[in-house]
């Protein structure tokens, strides 16, 4: 294939602890995502998912093993560096959905602009516009305790797509939601795969969840399993 | 980016309203403890260096006896006689000028009014040793000093009494048998130091007292200006001499006269109540460390509280300096608004107090800065401990944290 992957994981360890106690949650992952692609991790629980996650989410760093993001290694980034190319390239959506408290649905989403440092009339429309890509444009004053579960997850999408970042990393995103909520979600992560180009990564224990993506990676005991194509997708080469 | 920490941290306390509020009540209390004890302080020192210099500065007085509280046994000590006086005025340096008195009291009479006062003989030198300016009127003639013509210069208190707010000027009323004009008639002065009313006096030359009055020469006090350019002491060492010399007081032996020196005693009583004012504020500033103490409490339970909060902050992509710098202006913002409310709370209960305490209302913006600045420097210190462990959290532990 003469596209180079996004994302490039070689000989990913990740081992927690040390001694007799330590724990290997990783034990050598390789895996490639392109540019544009919706991928759904799954796999049982301490089979390395969230691990890879956090790893992929510049969150954490491998043990061994190298990770190429765009070309830049980012094993050997600092804690601060990692922190800025959080801020740039990545977009996070929580099981939880991990608003802040008392704080209106327009000021959680300009939060990663306020970072960025926007000037607060840009910070204002683009939150804006993120929030009426969720449909949430009339609930912007509203708190996230005045907000359903659908609702928040909603307002963290639009939080983690405010920043037009290149890869959108969802953790469990319906955990926390009935089907019907679930599925509304999952329509909306597809349409900013498919409409914006976002490259989605989603963490998910539910087939019917995964289905929606193009790609389904499979972990078991801290390797890639199998990878294989997703109802909307197709196998990769 | 600093703008934006600033209104982050702003949009934080405002979140945590009442948490916010308890927080800077220690601080709120400190300040305005710290504040009202030096104001307070500084005003009775005011107050007390007014009063005392109500009775003149750089002046010596010169009595007979061996001063306050000693006295005792023994014949009683020898008033001073007129060339005592011209002595003083013409062998010491630094004097600029020399007012002998002979008090005696009197009543007064005018017009079926009478008001019992103190007659005080002197020379128009009790003019020039202190500042005490005529409200109508002259002073002495040197022919009225030589001759000791029954004329007098009143204070405000007798013509208030005696004249009942008719004009006093060139007015002839009867006092301790004698009749007297009223040449000039004196500004009100108010209370002495140490009690008694200043203005109570009906002022005439001295060979006028000495005659009509006390039928002798002798000098109860002599008040002795000072030159400024000279020190009291000196003076007062030279006037020791001077008078051990006159008097035939022989080495082994205490003066028979004392010296009181209106400026060391204003020394004295100034440096007494700067000391009190010190101890008070030092109190009040353990209350202010107390409050920082209490902002770096509440700080760490924010921060524990916060945990999830700054696992987002993190995650979304801010630095650990920008977590840091967020706790640490909130922490900041909090104790300067907790010193201006301190400052605030100090102003009325100082406004409050003065009148109880008869002390002049004043405002003192050194201290008020001081406070301002102590507080802001609260937040800063107990501020940074807990922003700095907020700022190290690992964003996953922190995200995961309930």
């Amino acid at each position: 294939m003469a596209e180079t992957p996004l994302i490039s994981l070689r000989g990913v360890v990740k081992t927690y602890g040390s001694g007799p106690t330590a724990f290997q949650a990783l034990k050598g992952v390789d895996l490639d995502i392109m540019a544009g692609d919706f991928v759904a991790v799954m796999g049982p629980s301490g089979s390395g998912k969230s691990t890879t996650m956090n790893i992929l989410g510049c969150l954490d760093v491998p043990t061994s093993g190298s990770f190429l993001f765009h070309g830049h290694h980012v094993e050997q980034l600092d804690r601060d560096q990692r922190a800025l190319l959080r801020r740039k390239h990545f977009g996070f959506v929580f099981q939880g959905f991990n608003l802040l408290a008392r704080t209106s649905a327009l000021e959680n989403v300009e939060l990663p602009l306020l970072y960025r440092g926007d000037p607060r009339a840009q910070r204002r429309e683009m939150a804006m516009a993120a929030l009426e890509k969720v449909g949430l444009k009339d609930w912007w004053d509203h708190t996230p305790g005045e907000l359903s579960g659908g609702q928040q997850q909603r307002v963290a999408i639009a939080r983690a797509l405010v920043t037009e970042p290149t890869v959108l990393l969802a953790d469990e995103p319906t955990g926390n939601l009935d089907t019907e909520r679930s599925i509304e979600i999952m329509e909306l992560l597809t349409d900013l795969n498919q409409a914006s180009g976002i490259t989605v990564l989603m963490v998910t224990h539910e087939a019917e969840m995964a289905a929606f993506a193009h790609t389904i990676v499979h972990f078991r005991d801290g390797l890639v399993d199998k990878i294989e194509a997703g109802q909307n997708g197709k196998a990769p080469a | 980016m600093l703008g934006t920490i600033f209104m982050l941290a702003l949009r934080s306390i405002r979140r945590h309203l009442l948490r916010s509020f308890l927080t800077i009540l220690g601080i709120v209390i400190g300040v305005s403890a710290v504040v009202t004890m030096v104001t307070l302080g500084k005003a009775t020192t005011a107050a007390v260096q007014e009063q005392i210099s109500a009775l003149g500065t750089n002046i010596l007085q010169v009595r007979p006896g061996q001063g306050f509280g000693r006295g005792g046994g023994g014949p009683a000590p020898q008033n001073f006689k007129p060339e005592d006086v011209t002595a003083i005025q013409q062998q010491i340096g630094g004097v600029v000028a020399v007012a002998p008195q002979a008090q005696t009291s009197a009543t007064a009479i005018y017009e079926g009014a009478n008001w019992s006062t103190t007659v005080n003989g002197t020379t128009n030198a009790y003019f020039k040793v202190q500042p005490w300016p005529l409200e109508s009127g002259r002073t002495f003639t040197p022919a009225e000093e030589k001759a000791g013509k029954a004329v007098c210069i009143i204070g405000s208190t007798v013509k208030k009494n005696l004249f009942r707010g008719t004009a006093a000027l060139d007015k002839r009323f009867r006092i301790g048998g004698i009749s007297c004009d009223v040449i000039g008639t004196l500004t009100t002065r108010g209370q002495a130091g140490f009690g008694g009313d200043q203005d109570d006096v009906v002022i005439m030359p001295i060979k006028t007292v000495q005659r009509r009055f006390t039928g002798s020469t002798d000098i109860r006090m002599i008040l002795v200006g000072v030159d400024q350019n000279y020190s009291t002491g000196q003076v007062q060492t030279a006037l020791t001499s001077l008078l051990r010399e006159r008097r035939r007081i022989t080495a082994d032996k205490q003066d028979d006269f004392n010296i009181f020196d209106t400026k060391q005693i204003s020394d004295t009583l100034t440096g007494t109540t700067t000391l009190l004012t010190r101890i008070v504020a030092a109190v009040a500033a353990i209350s202010l460390v107390v409050g920082g103490i209490g902002i770096m409490n509440i700080m760490l339970v924010s921060v524990t509280e916060r945990t999830r909060e700054i696992g987002i902050r993190l995650a979304i992509g801010a630095v650990a300096n920008e977590v840091l710098m967020q706790f640490l202006v909130e922490a900041v913002v909090l104790s300067c608004l907790g010193g201006v409310i301190g400052l605030l709370l100090a102003q009325l209960v100082i406004a409050a107090a003065t009148p109880l305490m008869q002390v002049p209302w004043t405002f003192d913006p050194e201290i008020n800065l001081i406070a301002f600045l102590i507080s802001a420097a609260i937040g800063v210190v107990f501020g940074y401990f807990p922003a700095r462990r907020a700022a190290n959290l690992n964003p996953i532990d922190a995200l995961r944290h309930e």
